[in-house]
């Protein structure tokens, strides 16, 4: 289980989180909404460990992240970015073999086994066709899914088979965190993406949290929300609880409706207002 | 033709890149001496029964021509090796060895010395490399001090700032010391800045050969965590790489290539973009094989370069920083364009 406990964090003087707990339990799809500034994407790095809190602390199984090698982190937990721009020409196959750091040591260099992993990634996440295109001529939703494939690659071991990475025990705790994964796509890309990860979860016992602003991609595929504004969490429960036209007044100050739609099988959330408008 | 090449496995394409590109370094370090005023046969050269004191092709080899002909292969391996370290620490395939102020600081240094005609000399060196050496090694730790001050890891977007003011900044000292230096003082600076290989003796090159070494053992660690640069300091990290490391690591194994390099030949334009360039297009973006098979490369084409302007308007031998400028200018300007 990965937790926040009271943490707090600011760049500068600038506060940005002000004392925030949340909980993860393993295999749950969480969503971070809030708006802009909200501390979304600090709350996803305190999480990740790439950045350490100010006070309080970030654990995982209980354990003070910390204290947790950075290779034996990564091999439990993987991020992906909004957007990943390249600088130099690498293939598909080549970003997810990068998910084999963790794995390897200094001077190693990946075997059949690593490139057989890496694959699967692919497989799973449907670019195992795009392995030889050079990332940079992807269109976006093919760039992330490449990413997800990457992050992945990361969890996969040797004993996992052909069948790829987290299938074989559903309780091994792999945590995959994404800030904003959508937020360059367009529509079906959207999709495509909020797919991907309801059967990541599903099937492959991943524990998702996701932070997007993203209402109704968020309650498309969150079985739970944390709702953050100003740094602190104003409510976190089961996504039917959570997602009241309250509390996307009190996010965003914008009159909304939210309603089950029966075709979409989710919550939706249609503003009909700005307030004061 | 790079995706057939992604399909064998990395040891194998690395064994293939190091021999291939170490053949032709090879092949050019044994070409490159027998080619000058007097004609000299390689069988001649090795020929073990004739002592090497009768041995003229021998001497002219080894003597008068191998020290120039190393020195252009360590300096166009450091110089294309710490180009493609810098490319990746930056992610900027536009940057160069010099884009950190390097060679600004090491042509001060240069400077100096010659205006002031320092005269200090260091088991053999001459003041000259002393002060470039130390220049570069001065320009490097203010660019680093700027680039961390205000954060926890290398701002690479302060160091690239940093880096171009810097150059700027000790551009204007070399023009304020050289106002007052006389003519032949500064015809020598002009013909040091050119980049000019004209070694006579393996005094520099043996002198520059602890800092190379270092720096290539640090090199030799850093293609792996180079690759993931390439995602962001934020995906490298969350994937395991200690970034904050990795970027001193590249920055300073980088600078002090780059310092000994120039400190050897001067500040020879271009060899540290073209030539990581021309890799890339031949065995793609991993630095695995790109770092290895561009110092290999730099070594050949420097030397090669070097030939060129001993040739080219003999008996003028043109300094080499010319040659690699005409043949880098256009190659530059054509990535620029094929980049759009």
């Amino acid at each position: 289980m990965l937790g926040a406990a009271d943490v707090t964090f600011g760049y500068g003087d600038t506060p940005v989180l002000r004392g925030v707990s949340v909980r993860v339990a393993r295999g749950s799809l969480v969503g971070v909404l809030g708006p802009n500034g909200s501390g979304k994407t600090t709350l996803l790095r305190l999480l990740a460990g790439t950045e350490r809190p100010l006070t309080g602390r970030v654990t995982l199984d209980d354990v003070d992240l910390r204290t947790i090698p950075r290779q034996a982190l990564a091999r439990r937990l993987a991020v992906v970015p909004q957007e990943t721009h390249l600088a130099f020409d690498y293939t598909v196959l080549d970003i997810a073999l990068m998910g084999r750091y963790p794995h390897l040591g200094p001077f190693e260099l990946e075997g059949p086994d690593d490139v057989a992993l890496a694959r699967a990634a692919l497989e799973a996440t449907g670019t195992l066709t795009l392995e030889h295109r050079l990332f940079t001529t992807l269109s976006g939703g093919e760039k992330q899914r490449a990413i997800i494939a990457s992050a992945l690659a990361q969890f996969a071991r040797l004993d996992d088979g052909a069948d790829g990475p987290g299938t074989g025990a559903p309780g091994r705790g792999e945590i995959l965190l994404l800030d904003e994964p959508t937020a360059a796509l367009d529509l079906h890309y959207q999709i495509e993406v909020a797919a991907l990860l309801r059967q990541l979860n599903a099937r492959r016992g991943l524990t998702i949290v996701v932070c997007t602003h993203d209402l109704n991609f968020a309650a498309s595929i969150c079985r739970e929300l944390v709702l953050l504004r100003d740094g602190r969490v104003i409510a976190a429960g089961p996504t039917a609880d959570t997602l009241t036209p309250a509390h996307v007044h009190a996010l965003y100050g914008v009159a909304a409706d939210v309603r089950y739609h029966e075709a979409a099988g989710h919550l939706t959330v249609v503003p009909t207002a700005r307030a004061g408008a | 033709m790079r995706a057939s090449a992604t399909t064998r496995p990395v040891r194998q394409r690395l064994l293939l890149t190091v021999a291939g590109f170490g053949a032709l370094a090879l092949a050019a370090c044994l070409l490159a001496p027998l080619v000058g005023s007097t004609r000299i046969g390689l069988a001649r050269v090795f020929d073990r029964s004739v002592p090497f004191a009768e041995n003229v092709d021998a001497q002219i080899f080894f003597v008068a021509r191998l020290p120039r002909t190393l020195a252009g292969a360590i300096v166009g391996a450091s110089l294309a090796a710490s180009g493609v370290v810098l490319q990746a620490l930056l992610r900027n395939p536009l940057a160069s060895p010099f884009t950190l102020g390097v060679s600004a600081g090491a042509a001060l240094g240069a400077m100096l010395a010659l205006t002031l005609a320092v005269p200090v000399a260091l088991g053999g060196l001459t003041a000259v490399p002393i002060a470039s050496f130390a220049g570069a090694l001065g320009a490097v730790l203010i660019v680093y001090l700027l680039a961390t001050v205000r954060h926890r890891g290398l701002s690479t977007e302060v160091l690239l700032l940093a880096g171009v003011t810097l150059n700027a900044f000790f551009s204007a000292l070399i023009l304020f010391v050289q106002y007052f230096a006389d003519p032949s003082q500064t015809f020598r600076t002009v013909r040091w800045l050119m980049g000019d290989l004209d070694v006579s003796s393996y005094q520099p090159i043996v002198a520059s050969l602890p800092f190379l070494a270092t720096a290539f053992a640090v090199f030799a660690w850093l293609p792996r965590p180079l690759n993931l640069f390439a995602l962001g300091p934020e995906s490298a990290a969350s994937r395991g790489v200690n970034v904050h490391a990795a970027q001193r690591a590249a920055f300073f194994s980088a600078s002090v290539a780059t310092g000994a390099a120039v400190s050897v030949g001067g500040p020879v334009g271009f060899v540290g973009i073209v030539v990581p360039h021309l890799v890339r297009l031949l065995v793609g973006a991993d630095h695995r094989l790109v770092l290895p098979a561009s110092a290999l490369f730099g070594a050949a084409f420097l030397v090669a370069c070097d030939v060129v302007a001993r040739t080219a308007l003999a008996p003028l031998e043109l300094p080499v920083g010319v040659i690699t400028a005409l043949i880098g200018g256009p190659f530059f300007l054509w990535l620029l364009v094929r980049r759009r």
